[in-house]
C-alpha cells in the first residue's frame, strides 16, 4: 500500500501539469478544429468540414512544403555542425573557447536574434547590403522583402541560432568515446579520416539519430523566428504551419480553422517522428568496448 | 488501494488545478489593492481608506484597465493616462485602478485570449465597426448609452460615437479622432525645388524628380499591410470616389468596379516607378518611418496620431520636426474623387466589459476618463480627440490647427478598409494589399479576392 501511494505521490505533481498543460489542451483543441468558432461567440459543430477546406487551402500546403523545407534545412546543417564537433574534439588550440563562442547564439533569446538579424538584412541600412554596396553590388537584393529569397534568408539566422545546442550534443559524446579506441586504431594505422568515420561515428550513431528527430519535428513546429522577423511575409513566401496557424486563430479570427491546422500539425510531427526512428532504426547498436 | 482507483482521483485534481489556473484574477472586483501591476504607482493610495464603512459609495472598488500605449511607443499618451488615473483615485479613494498595458499587435491577440475564456478587463480599448462586432455579438461589451446622454451629451464629434454603434446600441467611447496627410520634408522639397503637389500628375513629377537625385520619394513600411492599404484606399477614393469605395468595403458593390481596378493598377505603377522605399514589403511601419525621420525619404502617409512626433515630441530633432509639412491626397485627372474627402475616422475607444462585478464604477471612470482625455491630449499629447477641441483658449502647434481646420472643412472620411472589414475579410484584404505591392497578384486577381472574401463574410 505505502509503496503505491508514495509512488502516485510523486508522479501526480508532473502528471498534473503534463495533463493540465499538454494533454488537455490538445483534446480541446481537436475538438475545436471540428468546430466553426470565432474564439468568442458559441461554437458550432461542423465535422470535418475545417479539414477538407484545409487540404483544398493552397496557403496551407504552400506553409507545409516551408516547414518541410525548413526541416531538409535543418537535417542537413547537422551535418555541418557534426563536422565543427569533430573538429573541436580533436586536439586543437582554443577549442574551449570556440565552444564556448558557438554557444552564445543559443544563449540569445528568438525575439533578441530576429531584431539582431532585422538590422543585418535591412534593405538600405544593413550590415549585409552596406558590405555588398561597398564591394561594388550597385543593386543588392531587398532579402526580407524579396518573395523568392526570403525564406532561405531566414533559414541563415536559425542556422545560427541552434548550431551552439547540436554541436555541444556532439561534442559530448564525441567525449565519451574512449580515448583507448583512437590510440589502438591509430597504432593500427587508421589515419584522421579513418578514424573520424570507422571508429567515432558509428559510436555516436544513436546521438546523431535523436539529433534528426529534434531537428526534423523542432522545424515543422518551428514559429518564432520567423514571427518576428517577417510575420509569414510578404504574400506568405515565408509562412509555415505554426505561423499559419496563428494567422488563422489569432488575425482572421478563426479558431476552428486555426485548431484544425494546429491539430494537422501534431499529426505530422508524430507521423514524422515515428517514421524517422522506423528510417534510422537498426538490429544491434555498435559497441566496441 | 489498486491503481483503477487512483488514476480517476489523480485526474481530477489535475483537472481542477488546470481550471484553476486558468481561472486566475476572476474575482477581481474584491481584490486587495496592495498587488497593484506595475506601471501605477498610485495604485496603493486607496489603501488607506476605511475599510469597514458599510455605505456602498466608500465601498473599495478595484478596476481593471488595459490599454495600449506603452511608455516607450507612445510616451505622451502613457502619460495622460497615468495622470488621469491618479486624479480619478485622488477624487474617489474608494477606487483602484490597475494597469495593464501591451503593444498594439499584442494587445489585439490578448483580447481575443481573454475573450474566449469571458475573463476581459472591466475596461479597455477596442477599434470600430468590424473589429467591434464579434465582441457585441459574443455579448461581451457593454453598452454605454447611458453616458451619451449625460456628461459628455453633444461632447463629442459627429459621425464618431456612430461608428461605435450596433443595432442602434453604442459600445465604445471613441478617444481619438484621425485623418490621414501625406507629410512631406520641406528641406527635400526646397532642394529639389518642389511644392506638395495638388494634382496627381504634379505629384508624379515631384516623385521623378525625387528617384532621379537618388532620394526616395515615400517611406513605407507594408510589413504590416495597413500602411500599404491607406494608400490604395485614397487612389480609390480619388478614382473611383468615395461612395463607390465605400459600397464596394460593405459589399454593396464589386471590387471589379472599373475605378476601383485602376486605383490597384496605379499601386502597381507607383511601385514600379521605385515610388516607395526598397525593401518596403520587409520592413515594419516603424523601420518605414525611421526613413522619414533620418531624412532619407521624402513623404510619408500615415494618421494624425503621429502628430506628436512631428510638433512637441522633445526627442525628435526641433530641426526635422520644423520640417514637415503636410498636403491633401492630391486629385487625379478625371477621378471622381474630391480632395477634401480623407481616409480616417475614429481610432481607439474605451469598451465596458458586460460581465464585471463593477460595471456601474467602471461607467463613471470611463465618462471621467474621456472627458479628461478630451482635455489633455489636446495640450500634453498633441493628438486630436473625438471630442470637439476649443482652439481659440489654448496654444497650439500651426501643424496641428492646420490639420484641424481640414478635419473640420471635410466632405467625407472613409473609415480605414481594415477595420471596417469583419475578421476574415480584412486579413484577406491586408494580405492582398501586401501582394498587390509586392506584384504577386494583378488588379483584377486583387479584386476577385475581395469580392470573395466579402460575399463569404455576409
Amino acid at each position: 500500500m505505502s509503496n503505491k501511494w508514495a509512488i502516485a505521490l510523486y508522479v501526480l505533481p508532473a502528471l498534473v501539469l503534463i495533463l493540465g498543460l499538454i494533454y488537455i489542451p490538445i483534446a480541446m483543441t481537436g475538438y475545436y478544429g471540428l468546430t466553426e468558432w470565432n474564439g468568442i461567440g458559441a461554437q458550432k459543430w461542423i465535422g470535418f468540414d475545417n479539414y477538407s477546406a484545409l487540404l483544398q487551402d493552397s496557403v496551407f500546403w504552400k506553409s507545409a512544403l516551408h516547414s518541410l523545407l525548413l526541416a531538409a534545412f535543418s537535417c542537413v546543417s547537422l551535418l555541418l555542425y557534426l563536422i565543427v564537433a569533430l573538429i573541436l574534439s580533436g586536439r586543437i588550440k582554443g577549442a574551449n573557447l570556440l565552444r564556448k563562442i558557438y554557444l552564445i547564439p543559443m544563449l540569445l533569446s528568438s525575439v533578441a536574434i530576429a531584431q539582431l538579424w532585422l538590422k543585418i538584412f535591412h534593405p538600405t541600412n544593413g550590415v549585409l547590403n552596406s558590405v555588398l554596396v561597398s564591394l561594388g553590388f550597385d543593386n543588392p537584393p531587398a532579402w526580407l522583402a524579396d518573395t523568392s529569397l526570403v525564406l532561405y534568408a531566414i533559414f541563415i539566422p536559425i542556422l545560427w541560432q541552434y548550431a551552439g545546442f547540436y554541436i555541444l550534443i556532439y561534442y559530448a559524446a564525441l567525449k565519451n568515446i574512449p580515448s583507448s579506441l583512437e590510440e589502438a586504431a591509430r597504432i593500427d594505422g587508421a589515419n584522421a579520416w579513418q578514424i573520424a568515420f570507422r571508429v567515432k561515428l558509428p559510436l555516436i550513431m544513436e546521438v546523431i539519430k535523436v539529433t534528426i528527430v529534434l531537428a526534423f519535428v523542432g522545424s515543422l513546429k518551428y514559429f518564432d523566428l520567423i514571427y518576428v522577423m517577417t510575420d509569414g511575409g510578404p504574400n506568405n513566401s515565408s509562412e509555415v504551419i505554426a505561423s499559419y496557424m496563428y494567422h488563422k486563430a489569432f488575425k482572421a479570427f478563426d479558431f476552428g480553422y486555426g485548431s484544425a491546422v494546429g491539430f494537422f500539425l501534431l499529426v505530422v510531427c508524430l507521423v514524422a517522428t515515428w517514421l524517422i526512428r522506423r528510417a534510422t532504426a537498426t538490429k544491434d547498436s555498435i559497441q566496441y568496448s | 488501494m489498486n491503481k483503477k482507483a487512483i488514476a480517476p482521483i489523480m485526474l481530477v485534481t489535475g483537472l481542477s488545478v488546470a481550471l484553476a489556473g486558468c481561472g486566475g484574477g476572476s474575482d477581481n472586483g474584491n481584490a486587495s489593492p496592495s498587488a497593484s501591476s506595475a506601471g501605477s504607482s498610485s495604485a496603493s493610495a486607496s489603501a488607506s481608506a476605511p475599510a469597514s464603512s458599510p455605505a456602498s459609495s466608500d465601498k473599495k472598488v478595484t478596476i481593471n484597465m488595459m490599454h495600449l500605449w506603452p511608455e516607450g511607443s507612445s510616451a505622451q499618451q502613457n502619460k495622460i493616462v497615468n495622470q488621469i488615473i491618479k486624479e480619478y483615485q485622488d477624487e474617489h479613494p474608494n477606487v483602484t485602478i490597475k494597469q495593464e498595458v501591451l503593444e498594439n499587435e499584442q494587445y489585439k491577440s490578448k483580447m481575443k485570449v481573454l475573450s474566449a475564456s469571458n475573463k476581459l478587463p472591466d475596461v479597455g480599448m477596442t477599434w470600430a465597426a468590424g473589429y467591434l462586432q464579434p465582441f457585441v455579438e459574443g455579448n461581451l461589451f457593454a453598452p454605454v448609452d447611458d453616458l451619451l446622454q449625460g456628461e459628455l451629451k453633444d461632447k463629442f464629434v459627429s459621425g464618431t460615437t456612430e461608428a461605435y454603434a450596433i443595432n442602434g446600441k453604442t459600445y465604445a467611447l471613441p478617444l481619438e479622432f484621425n485623418i490621414t496627410p501625406v507629410y512631406y520634408n520641406k528641406k527635400i522639397f526646397e532642394k529639389y525645388n518642389l511644392k506638395a503637389p495638388t494634382t496627381y500628375a504634379e505629384f508624379q513629377e515631384v516623385v521623378k524628380t525625387l528617384t532621379q537625385n537618388g532620394v526616395a520619394p515615400i517611406a513605407l513600411g507594408n510589413k504590416d499591410r495597413w500602411t500599404g492599404s491607406l494608400w490604395y484606399m485614397y487612389l480609390a477614393d480619388r478614382i473611383a470616389g468615395s461612395q463607390t469605395l465605400a459600397d464596394a468595403i460593405t459589399g454593396k458593390v464589386s471590387f471589379k468596379d472599373a475605378g476601383l481596378v485602376q486605383a490597384a493598377k496605379e499601386v502597381q505603377t507607383l511601385v514600379d516607378e521605385n515610388a516607395f522605399n526598397k525593401g518596403f514589403n520587409g520592413l515594419s511601419n516603424d523601420e518605414g518611418k525611421s526613413e522619414f525621420l533620418n531624412g532619407k525619404a521624402a513623404m510619408y502617409m500615415m494618421g494624425t496620431w503621429e502628430l506628436p512626433n512631428f510638433t512637441t515630441n522633445q526627442d525628435i530633432p526641433q530641426e526635422f520636426r520644423d520640417s514637415v509639412g503636410f498636403f491633401k491626397f492630391p486629385t487625379v485627372d478625371g477621378g471622381k474623387g474630391n480632395i477634401d474627402s480623407w481616409v480616417g475616422g475614429p481610432g481607439v475607444g474605451l469598451f465596458v466589459a458586460e460581465n464585471s462585478a463593477v460595471k456601474e464604477e467602471a461607467k463613471s471612470f470611463v465618462e471621467y476618463f474621456v472627458k479628461r482625455w478630451g482635455e489633455q491630449s489636446v495640450t500634453d499629447a498633441g493628438v486630436i480627440p473625438a471630442t470637439k477641441v476649443d482652439t481659440a483658449s489654448i496654444q497650439l502647434p500651426q501643424l496641428y490647427i492646420d490639420l484641424l481646420n481640414e478635419m473640420n472643412k471635410a466632405t467625407s472620411i472613409t473609415l480605414f478598409a481594415d477595420v471596417q472589414m469583419k475578421a476574415s475579410a480584412a486579413e484577406t484584404h491586408l494580405n492582398q494589399i501586401q501582394a498587390l505591392f509586392g506584384k504577386a497578384v494583378t488588379p483584377d486577381q486583387f479584386a476577385d479576392e475581395h469580392d470573395k472574401a466579402i460575399a463569404a463574410g455576409q
